[in-house]
């Protein structure tokens, strides 16, 4: 499997976080800054470990306040509930009319356990493997309600058609679950599902699951080498490669002036920091860095976290990306409304809707 | 009138009011062409904003955690398909102001940590309006769909609800306030063995409110310990009466005061012009909410055996109810069918009703009907004779079920002084004039809460 380069547009999106922020008001600017660079989507990491609001909640608030942007929140799957976390992500879809997303993540230690107390911390293979179990019961659950279940039948006197809904009876290492959800089917069919691949545990998980693979590299040549591998192996499991974008994950610093990269972060690109691979300079120098890994074939596009959130957002969108435009590298405006649509992803069919069935 | 002992000038107690969103349930008529969706947030957010344009206390969000099954199969008749609460009313933040937003969040499917910090994130995210409504069913059903892989005994499940809210309160107060850092936690119970920090600062209310529904003698005892307002089904004005006074008189055992808890019946409302055209409305919704299906469904339900032969409009079955029967899942089923049967046939024979009739006749549930001005009085009536606190208005439609009480009776509430005219608080424990939770600092006025209890007092002495 070798990649496709240059199909189109690349896809940005951007990490939300602000440590310390609980009040709705510093990310309301923040989301509505990301929306009017047109990005694909907006991200909020979240840890029990860590101090901070239940990112999926914040997003969930900003989801009226906004339009278009897609709201990708981390949830963990280590010590949630998956029958919750499904229905709290597809409620997200439905409060956003088809704008949500989910990082899965494990939760690694024994410090988040013991918060929970249930079970010992586990390594990460183990941790990743039901992560993917998570992922497989949540997707089997958003199908669990086929799309035209409701049909208010005044005559019969049915609400719904109880044959279009369906157990999915998953049977996993550490948990089952019976089914069907409790939410109907959501705008998107399945939100989009997020993974950052870069820790070789999380890999498989993301190769079979993931609509969006993140990946830290600190060169074209190593995300292009890891684009290429998840690539390779989402088609040994049977996927189609063109259905996952592959974003280089950089941290930006954007506190330099308009050009001063400092040398080899320009150019020469990122170097690596505590966040990873960390691009510092100015908006003009970070467009010239995306425009040359994307023609590369390194990503489908970028996520960016901003290292000074409400300044390196703002320059950003008010620098970096009317460059990308100007190059047609970067949408203008959103020609759709959904998160699949601005990712040119399909909405993915009902694997128990009956195929060719003629009614 | 109960209320002409009270001098002129003399504020009336005011009573509290919340909105139950008609999702999941067989009260709610989707049959009805201006039913809308149950689902789109665009119907959350219409009845959202009619209740805080009449000044409700509260907006709240049932929780089912499996579809309801009949004989086997997913229950068809009914409203079915709902989101997940808190993330509703998390956007629901977003598009009002003072509203409470309370959620249903079962004790058993659930962990301190992680609920915890959802409600606290919730009431960041508000600015201090979370409830939380802790609700016990524990069945293997429902359990079904949890990690856990199973359920707790009945006998258990007040025991571990009491544990989770004290522990979910050891938690929220481990933030001494918002800017000071949290102290580790440290909590070793039966149910749970927990240590670490919590990572959400005190929020606005310092507790979200808890409200408990559940009717044994151990939901009640729970809620005198540990609830901040009870959702009750005891809608009448004798059947209120008796369970206010039960409820109010296990407080002092908590050393907790008699307005520390506030009951709020769920009820239903139907107005009309004249009191015998609501009087037709109801009876017209009765038949929309019973329809020929559900009437058998209903039987079914009470006597445990598929009567799918029967004729709706025929005779009630002829021999006794299956007590054991498992036919009903993920719905309480009667304590005591065989005595339900018995009470149904004697209905049937005395009034000559069919099995719809029957069904329409012995599954009412008390509502209010008539005129606005006479429904206002019979509210007024309940609040003035300890039968409730408040009501948890259940309205028949989806999402402009409400409109109409807010309209025309909020209006005479307050023309009564039984209604509050405006906000004069941000956070739901304001409204409902309680006390702030030990070690919390005081955020906001309280003129609401002491001029509740000061009419109250008042109230009582006269009475
Ligand atoms: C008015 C009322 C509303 C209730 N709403 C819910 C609900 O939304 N979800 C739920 O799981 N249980 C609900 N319940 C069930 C109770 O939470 C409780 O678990 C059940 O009644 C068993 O407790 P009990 O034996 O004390 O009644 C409700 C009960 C009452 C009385």
């Amino acid at each position: 499997m070798t990649a496709s380069t240059g199909r189109g547009l690349l896809h940005l999106a951007a990490a939300l976080d602000l440590p310390g922020a609980y009040d709705p008001q510093p990310y309301t600017e923040l989301v509505r800054l990301a929306e009017r660079g047109a990005l694909d989507f907006v991200t909020l990491g979240d840890s029990f470990g860590r101090p901070g609001p239940d990112a999926l909640a914040v997003l969930a608030r900003l989801a009226p306040v906004t339009g278009r942007v897609g709201l990708v929140p981390t949830v963990t799957t280590t010590h949630t509930e998956p029958f919750h976390l499904q229905a709290a992500v597809a409620t997200l879809d439905w409060v956003s009319r088809g704008r949500a997303g989910w990082q899965a993540e494990v939760s690694q230690g024994e410090h988040e356990a013991r918060l929970f107390g249930r079970r010992d911390a586990a390594p990460p293979e183990a941790l990743w493997r039901e992560a993917a179990d998570v992922a497989e019961a949540a997707t089997r659950l958003w199908d669990s309600w086929e799309d035209d279940a409701e049909i208010r039948d005044t005559s019969t006197g049915r609400f719904i058609d109880r044959d279009k809904l369906h157990y999915v009876d998953f049977q996993g290492a550490t948990f089952s679950v019976k089914g069907p959800s409790i939410v109907p089917r959501s705008p998107q069919g399945h939100p989009v599902i997020v993974v950052d691949a870069t820790d070789p545990h999380a890999r498989d998980t993301a190769a079979r699951y993931a609509d969006v693979a993140l990946v830290r590299a600190a060169g074209p040549a190593q995300s292009a080498a890891l684009r290429t591998g998840l690539r390779t192996a989402a088609a040994a499991h049977g996927r189609d490669p063109d259905t996952l974008r592959v974003l280089a994950a950089l941290a930006v610093d954007l506190g330099e002036g308009e050009y001063a990269a400092e040398p080899g972060h320009g150019g020469g690109g990122p170097r690596p920091s505590p966040y990873g691979p960390l691009y510092r300079g100015g908006p003009v120098d970070l467009a010239e860095l995306i425009a040359a890994w994307h023609s590369s074939g390194a990503a489908d596009g970028f996520h960016l976290t901003p290292v000074e959130p409400r300044r390196d957002l703002e320059r950003l969108v008010n620098g970096t990306v009317p460059l990308l435009q100007h190059r047609g590298l970067f949408r203008t405006f959103y020609p759709g409304s959904t998160l699949r649509e601005h990712l040119g992803l399909a909405r993915p069919a009902n694997r128990y809707a009956l195929v060719g069935d003629p009614s | 009138m109960t209320s002409t002992h009270r001098g002129p000038g003399r504020a009336r107690r005011r009573m509290h009011l919340a909105a139950h969103f008609p999702g999941v349930n067989n009260t709610t008529v989707w049959s009805d062409p201006r039913s809308g969706s149950q689902i789109d947030f665009a119907s959350f957010e219409h009845l959202a904003r009619t209740a805080e344009a009449g000044l409700f206390d509260f907006f709240f969000l049932a929780e089912g955690l499996r579809l309801r099954e009949h004989n086997g199969r997913v229950h068809d008749l009914d409203v079915v398909g709902r989101p997940e609460s808190i993330t509703v009313l998390n956007a629901l933040a977003a598009v009002t102001d003072r509203l409470g937003l309370a959620a249903t969040v079962n004790a058993t499917f659930n962990e301190p940590f992680e609920l915890a910090r959802r409600l606290a994130t919730l009431d960041h995210l508000s600015g201090g309006r979370a409830g939380w409504n802790v609700v016990t069913s524990s069945d293997a059903f429902t359990g079904e769909n949890f990690r856990r892989g199973g359920y707790l005994d009945r006998a258990d499940r007040y025991t571990r609800a009491a544990e989770f809210v004290a522990t979910a309160r050891e938690l929220w107060d481990s933030w001494p306030s918002s800017d000071e850092a949290p102290r580790p936690f440290v909590h070793q119970g039966r149910q749970f063995d927990i240590a670490g920090r919590f990572t959400v600062p005190r929020s606005p209310q310092g507790h979200p409110v808890v409200i408990q529904a559940g009717d044994s003698s151990d939901g009640r005892e729970f809620a005198a310990s540990s609830a901040d307002v009870i959702f009750s089904r005891h809608g009448t004005l004798e059947g209120g009466r008796a369970f206010y006074t039960d409820v109010k008189d296990r407080l002092a055992r908590y050393g907790r005061e008699r307005d520390e808890l506030k009951i709020m019946p769920g009820v239903t409302v139907v107005l009309g012009d004249t009191a015998a055209e609501a009087q037709e409305r109801a009876a017209e919704i009765r038949h929309q909410q019973i329809s020929p299906q559900n009437a058998l469904h209903t039987l079914e339900q009470v006597w445990g055996v598929d009567l799918s032969g029967h004729d709706p409009d025929g005779p009630l079955p002829a021999f006794d109810p299956d007590p054991d029967s498992a036919l009903v899942q993920g719905r309480v089923r009667l304590a005591d069918p065989v005595t339900a049967a018995a009470k149904w046939r004697a209905l049937s024979e005395e009034k000559g009703l069919s099995i719809r009739q029957t069904v329409i006749e012995a599954t009412g549930r008390q509502s209010f009907i008539g005129t606005p001005e006479a429904v206002a009085a019979e509210l007024v009536e309940f609040v003035d004779s300890d039968a409730a606190d408040g009501f948890i208005l259940v309205p028949h439609l989806t999402p402009a079920g409400l409109d109409g009480f807010v309209d025309r009776v909020v209006p005479l509430l307050q023309e009564r002084g039984a209604f509050r005219t405006e906000y004069s608080g941000r956070t739901l424990r304001s409204h409902l004039g309680l006390k702030a939770p030990a070690g919390e600092r005081a955020t906001e006025p309280v003129s609401e809460r002491v001029e509740d209890s000061v009419t109250e007092r008042v109230g009582e002495s006269v009475s």
